[in-house]
């Protein structure tokens, strides 16, 4: 079926002639409160004393982290809080060239997925402390903890990296 | 081990916001334009009726709309809904009342604000008058609001 052509309307002008205004600002904004949830909670008061703290599923024994409080696969509440360490594997990154709004950090800069130790699903985070084109799948990197902690994902300003040997592909293959 | 604190949810707040700038075309154009002189346009169709806020195009027909004309500043409230906690993004930061006006000159009624003061003072079929932004800057926003016309 073919669309018809939209009708051109006649030359609307006014007299007086008024210069049209072309364009106007259509600002949107939504105000929401985000509630964490239980686990997620627990996860970012832990932040604030410089624990990472996942959730262990009973069945498949998979931890996640952030935490959930059922596991996705098996469908059960997950039950145990397990310690994850600051520390990982990149799976993934991505390297930003592009400058938009409200963008604060220097470009190129670097986000990459962490497989942290201990953790069956990898988090992402912001990568300093090397040359955007040095990021690889397999480096090794490890937390660097804000000043001031608290209840927020900015306890961690940044993962760095290690200066461990690259980590054996099999090793975060079931995670890429 | 847990504290009663400690089991109690975190919750913060969250805002989504898009700074979208949007053509206008060329009725609106004038429409806004119109709003910076302190007057009202409308869209006259085929048929006659005058559309305000004018559209391009007559939604009874699909046909193109004939003529931009000027309405009155000054209509009557066909319905209305008052606020009484109005939001952050409200036209006025007291209590007001919603209403679809109906310009002199219009058939179509258009949203805006009315500065009531009390749901009491709002009626359908109430006059009302809008009040000019001192500094317009071509949007809807250039008018304030609309004012109760007391019966003389
Ligand atoms: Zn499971």
């Amino acid at each position: 079926m073919s669309i018809p052509p939209t009708p051109a309307g006649p030359a609307l002008e006014f007299d007086p002639p008024l210069s049209p205004v072309m364009r106007i600002d259509c600002p949107v904004r939504l105000d929401y409160t985000i509630a964490a949830g239980r686990e997620q909670s627990r996860f970012l008061r832990a932040m604030s004393r410089g624990h990472l703290l996942g959730r262990r599923c009973p069945e498949c024994r998979k931890v996640y982290l952030p935490p959930r409080g059922t596991c996705p696969r098996c469908g059960v509440m997950t039950a145990e809080d397990v310690e994850v360490q600051p520390r990982g594997t990149i799976t993934t990154w991505c390297v930003t060239n592009v400058p938009y709004e409200g963008q604060v950090l220097e470009l190129p800069y670097v986000t990459a997925s962490v497989l942290l130790d201990g953790a069956d699903l990898p988090f992402y985070f912001l990568i300093q402390g090397l040359p955007a084109d040095q990021i690889r799948m397999g480096m090794r990197v490890e937390a660097e903890w804000a000043d001031t902690l608290g209840p927020t994902l900015d306890s961690i300003r940044c993962f760095r990296p290690s200066g461990e040997p690259d980590a054996d592909p099999a090793s975060y293959a079931e995670h890429v | 081990m847990a504290t009663p604190d400690d089991s109690e949810v975190l919750k913060a707040p969250y805002a989504l916001q898009y700074t979208y700038t949007r053509s206008t075309g060329p009725v609106l154009g004038h429409f806004f334009a119109g709003l910076m002189a302190g007057r009202v346009l409308g869209a006259r169709t085929a048929t006659g009726r005058v559309l305000v806020p004018p559209a391009e195009y007559d939604p009874d027909t699909g046909e193109a709309v004939e003529a931009l004309i000027e309405v009155g500043t000054a209509g009557t409230v066909t319905t209305w809904t008052w606020v009484d906690a109005p939001a952050e993004s409200a036209p006025l930061s007291r209590a007001f009342g919603w209403a679809l006006i109906r310009l002199d000159g219009a058939d179509t009624a258009m949203l805006h604000a009315v500065d009531a003061g009390s749901p009491e003072r709002m009626a359908t079929g109430m006059r009302v008058r809008a009040r000019f932004a001192a500094e317009p800057r071509g949007a809807i926003t250039d008018i304030v609001c609309f004012d109760p016309v007391e019966a003389s």
